[in-house]
């Protein structure tokens, strides 16, 4: 079955979505992120979905269920790389994604987290 | 439907000089031939003439829409397209054909004068041809016109969302004008656009051209904003005028958190301040 690498950098895990997402991946990865923040105790997770060209409600629900639990195992989540035509279908979609941390790109997306986790 | 005698038609073909003259005399005492070249003008009104003789010549009715007045058509689509470019109303470009009446009517009336049976029959035909043909400019010109409108109003939405640089990481958006759906679609898309192109962390969209904030505007303002931040990217609003944060607080509008600021100047500081930047004065 396919699925989306985590990658473990420091205290951080790493999630880029290359491919287009559907529902029952969507749904692997919050299982196999949530096994790995408890597995790793990491404290900041950062999914680039800057590949992504299509969100639907599901994926965006699914970008906020992924933040939410993270927050509650004591992990930051910092969303990437959101394209422009996702940004604004989410927004007509009315998700506007409360509570999700967003930035430009992977580099200020790691700046964030570091500078959330150092704050704690 | 009759057509135009045969005999009309020859004598149009051997009066053609004449009437031409005549017609350009009957254009220029309507003023339909402002800004237009003596020449040009010469060379349209023969060839027209040439174009309706020869359709007649074929048998053609005045019923336009038939394929011996295809080149007569496409003549008058030529023209009136001109016309709309050059500027001129619809008037003027119906004057073009309904001048040739005057002096058409004269020849028929010269020659006809002895039976005037005849002469009513030719008059009828010739008028109705005239309105036909009349008919057709006007509506290719309106056609054209508002074909330049369109083209304009697309250009006024491409320029009207100029994306400029304020700063390393500052980008400013000044609106002018109403803000309807389709503006704010593709003021959303070229500012996200540059947001990703420049990496810019810090949007202002400066709203003082904006002359009435209503709830649709609102929407449209704060839809902009939420894209603006799920992209990863701060947005500041200013230009709120004192009648517009009125308006705002008047109709219940909540901004959500939205940071406003009066001036661009105002909001320039704030976005330098965020990036760390500090300005001070040349000793």
């Amino acid at each position: 079955m396919e699925r989306i690498p985590i990658l473990q950098m420091g205290q951080f895990l790493l999630v880029t979505i290359q491919v287009d997402m559907h529902d029952q991946l969507a749904l692997t990865l919050q299982d196999d992120l949530s096994e790995r923040i408890s597995a790793t105790s990491a404290r900041g997770v950062l999914i680039d979905i800057s590949a992504l060209d299509m969100v639907d409600s599901f994926i965006g629900r699914m970008i906020g269920t992924i933040s939410g639990l993270s927050r509650i195992m004591d992990a930051e989540t910092v969303v990437v790389g959101l394209q422009p035509a996702v940004a604004i279908t989410l927004v007509e979609l009315g998700l506007t994604l409360p509570g999700v941390s967003t930035a430009l790109n992977v580099e200020r997306g790691m700046k964030l987290l570091r500078e959330r986790v150092g704050t704690q | 439907m009759a057509a135009l005698g045969q005999h009309t038609v020859q004598k149009i073909r051997s009066a053609e000089v004449q009437l031409v003259q005549e017609w350009i005399a009957a254009l220029e005492a309507t003023g339909a031939t402002r800004n237009l070249k003596g020449d040009e003008l010469r060379a349209e009104t023969k060839e027209f003439l040439n174009l309706i003789t020869s359709a007649l010549e074929q048998g053609a009715t005045a019923a336009v829409g038939t394929a011996q007045w295809e080149e007569t058509r496409q003549f008058l689509e030529r023209l009136s397209r001109n016309r709309a470019q050059l500027g001129q109303d619809s008037n003027q470009t119906a004057l073009f054909i309904f001048s040739l009446k005057g002096p058409f009517f004269a020849l028929l009336q010269n020659e006809y004068s002895d039976q005037p049976q005849v002469l009513a029959e030719q008059l009828l035909q010739a008028s109705e041809l005239f309105d036909a043909l009349g008919l057709h400019t006007i509506r290719t010109f309106q056609a054209s016109r508002e074909a330049v409108i369109r083209r304009q109003q697309e250009e006024l939405l491409e320029l009207s969302t100029p994306v400029v640089k304020l700063w390393d990481g500052v980008l400013a958006l000044p609106m002018i004008g109403t803000l309807d759906s389709q503006r704010t679609q593709v003021v959303m898309e070229s500012l996200l656009q540059r947001i990703v192109d420049t990496g810019s962390e810090i949007a202002i969209i400066d709203i003082t051209g904006v002359p009435t904030v209503d709830t649709l505007v609102a929407q449209h303002l704060l839809k902009t904003v939420t894209a603006i931040r799920l992209m990863g990217a701060d947005c500041i609003i200013s230009g709120v005028r004192p009648q517009i944060a009125q308006t705002i607080v008047h109709l219940g509008l909540d901004l959500q958190g939205v940071v406003t600021k009066a001036n661009l100047a105002d909001a320039l500081a704030l976005a330098l301040r965020r990036l760390g930047v500090t300005v001070t004065k040349a000793q």
